[in-house]
């Protein structure tokens, strides 16, 4: 009944968001901002997060296909195609799901226990396009750029721990990586990404918008925020491979 | 006007309290007094329907504000300021841009005229040299001054204190007061500030509503409060260091 309960709320809070779209000058100002805090402000994780994914894959793969029935130039193959349909977008998401997801929720789960909330609404202000609105459109136009940035960092992570570490040569990493390159793998982590950064920009807001119960509300808000965030994620990671690939 | 109709709220089984009704008078100062958690900010939040009730009315100038559409009701919101608690005050931005805010948002003055309202609205509040601070950096006081200058800029007909001398110095409440009076004063204002605290009922306010019990237990003006021998009533004001009767 209380999951019921809570999916009509997040509902009608998304259809109320839908609804202040027009109201692009209440949000203008706080969408620049979360442009920066959510994608600028991210890069640097997510470059960490891209190299070392790629780095690892290469390592493990090799590791796992240390035999002489396949060429060494697979390895590229494999961690490349991995790299750009799965890891960068998911592991991306779940990260962004901890910083992005969690500084979403303590704003907005602070602001609505200090009464800021019901200032912004006492003052005659929309405050889920002022608040909520920009909040999930910098995560859907972003999460995006990350996935690409984090994509590309995990190629290159992959070809130079294979390199370093003597596996194969970074031209037959690139070799692999080209033979098993399809465009629509692109397409289809970018649209992964797209839906990751609006699954956790509005279960964040969803879970800080309502939070209640001073500190302790923000803190559990902040957790359910995180947590849901990161399970929705690998359900819609699982439901838009079973229905694209 | 505002007239306030059988109203009665709950949240989930707990009820706050039933069938409450009485009327404020354009111009009038109502303190709302009653004990901690019996309802009072309930109350206020309904007035401009930050909360709604399960049943009951609350009616401006003949009209109810929970029949508005969420465009009508902003309009409708804006003829309110209120001073929360805490002051709410947002805490991205410092104390001046806090007071501007609502210009910014909904006039079309310059940026002359902002700077120009917004000291205005410190020198009213006794802060003038506070614009630059950080939220961060204001006492509990000057936060509530903050407050009530934000709350005035957009020049409101009613102005809602939720519990305005609360944690305050006696020397600090007393400066609220003094404000609360000025305002309604200056302004011409429809003041209604919740309080338990007895010495600002007696300063600022014209008329009290006593809630107890999950209900409206006592109505009547500051007069008669005093003459009051409702017994809940009688009890909660003299348990006050300022025993009213005496």
């Amino acid at each position: 009944m209380e999951a019921l309960r809570q999916l009509g709320q997040y509902t009608l809070l998304l259809y109320q968001a839908l609804r202040s779209v027009t109201e692009f000058s209440t949000y203008r100002e706080n969408l620049f901002n979360e442009f920066v805090k959510i994608g600028y402000q991210s890069i640097p994780i997510i470059m960490l997060v891209g190299v070392f994914t790629g780095a690892v894959l290469t390592l493990q793969t090799a590791y796992q296909l240390d035999t002489d029935l396949y060429p060494a130039y697979i390895v590229g193959s494999i961690v490349a195609q991995s790299v750009i349909i799965e890891l960068a977008a998911v592991i991306s998401g779940l990260v962004l799901a901890g910083k992005v997801g969690a500084r979403i929720s303590t704003e907005l789960g602070t602001m609505r226990v200090s009464e800021q909330i019901d200032a912004l609404e006492s003052m005659g202000f929309n405050s889920v396009a002022f608040l909520v609105l920009p909040r999930i459109f910098a995560g859907i136009l972003m999460f995006p750029v990350l996935y690409i940035i984090a994509s590309t960092l995990g190629i290159i992570g992959g070809v130079i721990a294979g390199a370093v570490d003597g596996i194969l040569p970074a031209a037959e990493f690139m070799k692999g990586g080209r033979l098993f390159f399809f465009p629509e793998d692109v397409v289809f982590g970018i649209l992964k990404s797209f839906v990751f950064g609006f699954v956790i920009t509005s279960i964040s807001c969803f879970k800080g918008y309502f939070a209640f119960g001073g500190a302790e509300g923000v803190g559990n808000a902040t957790t359910q925020a995180t947590v849901l965030s990161c399970i929705y994620i690998l359900l819609a990671d699982f439901v838009l491979a079973a229905i694209l690939l | 006007m505002i007239e306030i109709n059988n109203l009665t709220k709950s949240f989930g089984k707990n009820l706050i309290w039933k069938d409450v009704s009485f009327q404020i008078e354009d111009g009038e100062t109502l303190a709302v007094i009653g004990k901690s958690g019996c309802g009072k900010s309930v109350l206020l939040k309904h007035l401009n329907a930050l909360l709604y009730p399960d049943s009951g009315e609350v009616v401006i100038d003949g009209q109810c504000v929970f029949d508005l559409n969420y465009s009508e009701l902003r309009l409708m919101r804006q003829r309110f300021g209120i001073l929360f608690q805490g002051g709410a005050l947002f805490d991205s931005i410092n104390t001046f841009e806090n007071i501007a805010f609502p210009l910014r948002y909904f006039t079309n003055k310059t940026e002359g005229e902002i700077k120009k309202d917004v000291e205005e609205a410190l020198e009213m509040v006794n802060l003038k040299e506070a614009g630059k601070k950080a939220t961060s950096e204001l006492s509990g006081g000057m936060r509530k001054r903050v407050g009530l200058a934000r709350a005035i800029i957009l020049k409101p007909d009613y102005l809602l204190y939720d519990e305005p001398t609360s944690g305050l110095d006696p020397q600090t409440s007393e400066e609220i007061n003094e404000l609360i009076v000025n305002m309604a004063d200056s302004f011409d204002l429809t003041s209604i500030v919740i309080t338990h605290d007895m010495h600002s009922v007696l300063s600022i306010a014209e008329k009290v509503a006593f809630l107890d019990s999950q209900k409206l237990s006592w109505f009547g003006s500051i007069d008669e409060m005093k003459k009051s021998e409702h017994p809940p009533l009688v009890e909660f004001t003299t348990a006050s260091e300022y025993k009213i009767k005496a």
